[in-house]
């Protein structure tokens, strides 16, 4: 078997508290789909036929009662950790080091993508790499985001992200957070690759492909819990320095095994030597191909780390795990599904106004003389005549009296939205009630 | 009982071709059904099947035309002289000494006996402007669930009857990510071949050779199948997934027939571990032999060859890896683009502290003057002893010829084919024509060449040099004339 997939839906959505109040962030409908189905589709797409999916027992419980996951039919193999939140995604990893026997293609339960996989995985097939990922230029999103006043914080601190001239190998990966004097680039790696370009528009979609000598070195060393904040910025760090190659001889490698039983934690090399390591290096030495040009080493510098990104220009990639992003999902949700917007079992009377960018969910009830546009509606939600709902996102089992106005807001599953109300930008929380009559901007509600 | 079952099949079948007489139009019918009897007959003798690279000989051009000639024979004869075969070929099975002879030698020329021309089959890949041969490798693709790559751009009419990929759609746009049908290790491998990563005839035959060690390793006979036949039916797709990355190489195929040759070999009752620890020995085996020492006896025989104070011409495909520096030697590496495969030739002779000059292959006749001898390497050498070598290969032994310069083939004995061809467009390779486009100082000037309507972009990979203008070829058996090809051959044919 080639890859195995795994998908991280243990994340506790920490970026929009709001929403994740009541529902865990992997269950959060866009485009009345959870949002873990969305990965889960592009899996199956590209031909999976099994994915370990590692998740809290609340999700696993909710997933096994959701219809909608019932529709992927690939085998899920559910592995449920605490939720203490304390797990990061390489303890999470290593929790699972048992059932990986193959290389590992990590997905993250809130990428929403277009992405055509094959480019991801074909730089890490061809070039035998360690590591390769997906990375995406971001989009500003436009759109208020409902419940916060103000401009937006500059929370986000920027990722820089280094890549060669081919715009493929990973050279130099750092967020600002780390990177306090400013930032310095080690003179091996400007003197392997004397251009490089810096990145800092780039998302990161949490899409990586790991070899399996990566898991067993993730086994041994315990020090390291999360992907994307430190396991790949070391691997990225190592292609440049000089340890990364097999032992030459016997005595070193039982001088690292003594040194791990001694306790002391890194001095545990990521052996990434395959098998039959002459024939491979035979047909590199026989072959009149090299990735770069201008001095006088063999192909890749005799490097054995190598660590790739595919940088997607075009196309879809959303990380839903901002409240923004989560409004901008759900607004191209309708294009990326292709079901048709509006349930067969939904029941829509003849003068209702629907927008072709809305998508109404099962069992809807949506009555005379209202408008829906450029929203979403979830399952189960009654729409009252002379409603107005623009760009915005109604869960689950919401009821809407008449006369509402809804501008831009989200309104989480089984609220209540009293006759007349008037929102412009709101969150509505779980099971909230809106009063009649009310008329409430940029608020959140819980 | 086999032979007889097959051989009322062919009986049918010509009854079925009496019937058709009158609806047949084309020759191509005809053609098709020769060369399936042609395809039956060597099987008969030969241990294993031939795969279809060894057992197709690519027809000269000029024989060609040679059936459009025949429709003054009637089809009656030609049956009459078909069953007369059968019969000589019965009669010749008996004798174990001339099992692996009459498949070679009756493709080198027309057997003295029988003297009906001999209809050789054309195989698929230089016909490709043919729509029912291709219909015929769509289906078969299909059978064996590997998808079909999509020819690209306009093809110059002189070779459109070949095959022209691009490296944009790479056939893993079509496969299911984690691959099922095919090894993970062909398909990394098939990638490596499409995209240039693993490029040389010589890397190309270890890389696969190495892919087939993993395949072999994570084998296991199904029950109630047995390995030697299993495994050469396993191999089939990967193959055929090969080929479609990158058409194969005569190295390459020359290494299949022998894979395929050690797995039909094992013996029944062999355990199923003991006989992958065969093969794999096998497969290191050969590519020791054939690969390594024979580089290293090539490189022994050229140093003899060069002497002090010489200069020396390398066009960059020459694998010359164990230059040991005895003699004091200047070295001239001609490139050509777009491959620019020089550039690497380059590195590693000025790494061995050569001194070298780096020409392109516009400037050789202003160099030639300068140089003594002239080191050519080869993809492949031809059974009537062409060369065939990467483009602008020919161009410089003409060149070579015509200053009087000596020129060395250097090339491995596992590179020597049976096939015969005496011009490069019969059949060759077309690369990716979007790899001519340069961007010089920001501008592109053939970026939308597709939409000019004449315009057509060419990208040939190899040529054939005739055997007069080279002087020498230096192999692993020792320093022979190139028409001493089919020698080689035979004598290979008969150890084997």
């Amino acid at each position: 078997m080639e890859l195995q997939a795994v998908l991280m839906a243990a994340g506790g959505g920490s970026r929009m508290p709001d929403l994740t109040y009541n529902t865990p962030k992997p269950m959060l409908p866009v485009g009345n789909k959870p949002l873990m189905w969305h990965p889960l589709n592009l899996l199956e797409r590209v031909g999976f036929e099994e994915v370990i999916v590692i998740t809290t027992k609340e999700v696993q419980k909710m997933m096994s009662t959701d219809p909608k996951m019932k529709d992927v039919k690939m085998k899920l193999d559910v592995v449920c950790i605490q939720e203490d939140g304390d797990m990061g995604t390489a303890d999470a990893l290593r929790h699972i080091q048992q059932k990986i026997k193959t290389d590992v293609l990590v997905v993250s339960c809130d990428l929403i993508t277009d992405v055509a996989l094959h480019e991801v995985v074909d730089l890490f097939r061809a070039h035998n790499a360690t590591l390769a990922m997906l990375m995406s230029k971001a989009h500003d999103f436009t759109e208020t985001v409902p419940g916060q006043k103000g401009k937006k914080k500059t929370g986000e601190q920027r990722d820089f992200v280094g890549v060669d001239q081919s715009g493929k190998r990973l050279l130099f990966m750092a967020n600002e957070a780390d990177l306090e004097d400013g930032l310095s680039i080690r003179k091996s790696i400007m003197r392997k690759h004397p251009r490089m370009h810096i990145k800092t528009g780039l998302v990161d979609a949490h899409l990586y492909c790991l070899k399996k000598a990566v898991v067993d070195f993730l086994a041994d060393n315990k020090s390291i819990s999360s992907i994307r904040g430190e396991l790949l910025p070391y691997l990225v760090r190592k292609q440049f320095s000089k340890t990364t190659n097999c032992p030459k001889s016997k005595d070193d490698a039982d001088d690292q095994t003594q040194k791990t039983a001694d306790g002391s934690t890194n001095s545990t090399e990521l052996l990434i030597c395959s098998r039959d390591e002459p024939l491979l290096q035979l047909a590199q030495e026989r072959s009149c191909w090299n990735d770069h040009r201008g001095d006088m080493s063999e192909a890749y510098h005799g490097g054995k780390l190598r660590c790739y990104v595919h940088i997607m220009d075009q196309g879809l990639c959303y990380r839903v795990n901002t409240l923004a992003a989560y409004i901008e999902a759900n607004r191209l949700a309708s294009k990326l599904l292709e079901e048709p917007a509006v349930h067969p079992s939904a029941v829509i009377s003849e003068r209702c106004q629907m927008g072709p960018d809305s998508i109404i969910g099962a069992q809807c009830q949506v009555a005379d003389k209202t408008s829906i546009k450029r929203s979403t509606i979830g399952n189960s939600t009654t729409v009252k005549e002379k409603v107005k709902v623009t760009n915005s996102i109604i869960m689950h089992g919401v009821t809407i009296e008449e006369g509402c106005n809804i501008h831009g807001c989200v309104i989480c599953s089984n609220a209540v939205i009293g006759r007349g109300a008037d929102l412009k930008y709101c969150l509505v929380g779980n099971g909230q009630q809106i009063e009649a009559e009310g008329k409430h901007r940029l608020v959140s509600r819980f | 009982k086999e032979e007889k079952q097959r051989l009322r099949k062919e009986k049918k079948q010509q009854k079925k071709n009496k019937e058709k007489n009158d609806e047949k139009t084309s020759h191509e019918g005809e053609k098709k059904k020769n060369k399936k009897k042609k395809e039956e007959q060597p099987a008969v003798p030969a241990p294993a099947p031939p795969p279809p690279a060894a057992a197709a000989v690519p027809v000269p051009a000029s024989e060609a035309p040679a059936p459009a000639d025949k429709p003054a024979k009637s089809k009656a004869d030609l049956k009459a002289e078909r069953r007369a075969r059968q019969e000589a070929e019965r009669a010749s099975k008996g004798k174990k000494g001339d099992v692996g002879q009459p498949a070679p030698t009756g493709k080198l020329k027309a057997p003295p006996s029988e003297l009906q021309p001999v209809v050789k089959r054309l195989p698929e890949h230089v016909q490709v402007d043919n729509p029912e041969v291709v219909k015929k490798l769509a289906k078969k693709l299909e059978r064996q669930q590997i998808p079909l790559r999509s020819d690209y751009g306009y093809k110059v009419s002189l070779f459109s009857h070949l095959h022209q990929y691009s490296r944009k759609a790479p056939l893993t746009q079509q496969l299911g990510i984690p691959s099922t049908v095919i090894h993970p290790a062909i398909v990394r491998l098939g990638l490596q071949y499409s995209q240039g990563i693993v490029a040389g005839s010589n890397a190309r035959s270890v890389a696969l050779l190495h892919a087939f060690q993993q395949v072999i390793r994570d084998y296991t006979t199904p029950p109630n199948e047995e390995l030697s036949r299993d495994l050469v039916n396993k191999l089939k797709p990967y193959i055929s997934f090969l080929n479609q990355c990158r058409p194969l190489s005569a190295s390459m195929g020359n290494a299949i027939k022998y894979i395929k040759k050690e797995i039909s070999n094992i013996p029944s009752q062999c355990k199923e571990e003991e006989a992958k620890i065969k093969l794999l020995n096998c497969i290191e085996r050969y590519i020791n032999e054939k690969i390594v020492l024979a580089a290293k006896a090539i490189a022994k025989y050229s140093i003899e060859k060069i002497s002090d104070g010489d200069v020396i011409l390398f066009p960059p495909n020459c694998s010359f890896n164990a230059f040991e520096k005895k003699r004091k030697f200047r070295v001239i590496v001609v490139d050509s683009r777009p491959r620019l495969e020089g550039r690497e030739a380059l590195r590693r002779l000025v790494q061995k502290g050569i001194s070298c000059t780096y020409v392109l292959i516009s400037a050789v006749s202003y160099i030639l003057p300068e140089v003594s001898k002239v080191f050519l390497g080869a993809h492949a050498l031809l059974a009537n002893g062409y060369v065939m070598s990467r483009v602008g290969t020919s161009q410089i032994a003409l060149v070579a010829k015509a200053f009087n310069v000596p020129v060395l083939v250097c090339c491995e004995t596992y590179k020597f084919c049976e096939r015969v061809q005496t011009d490069s467009f019969v059949s060759n390779e077309l690369d990716d024509p979007d790899d001519l486009i340069v961007t010089r100082k920001g501008k592109t000037q053939l970026e939308h060449w597709q939409k000019v309507p004449s315009l057509g972009l060419l990208n040939l990979v190899y040529d054939v040099t005739p055997p007069d203008f080279v002087d020498l070829v230096i192999t692993d058996l020792g320093m022979i004339p190139c028409t001493s090809v089919p020698v080689v051959l035979r004598v290979k044919n008969v150890d084997q």
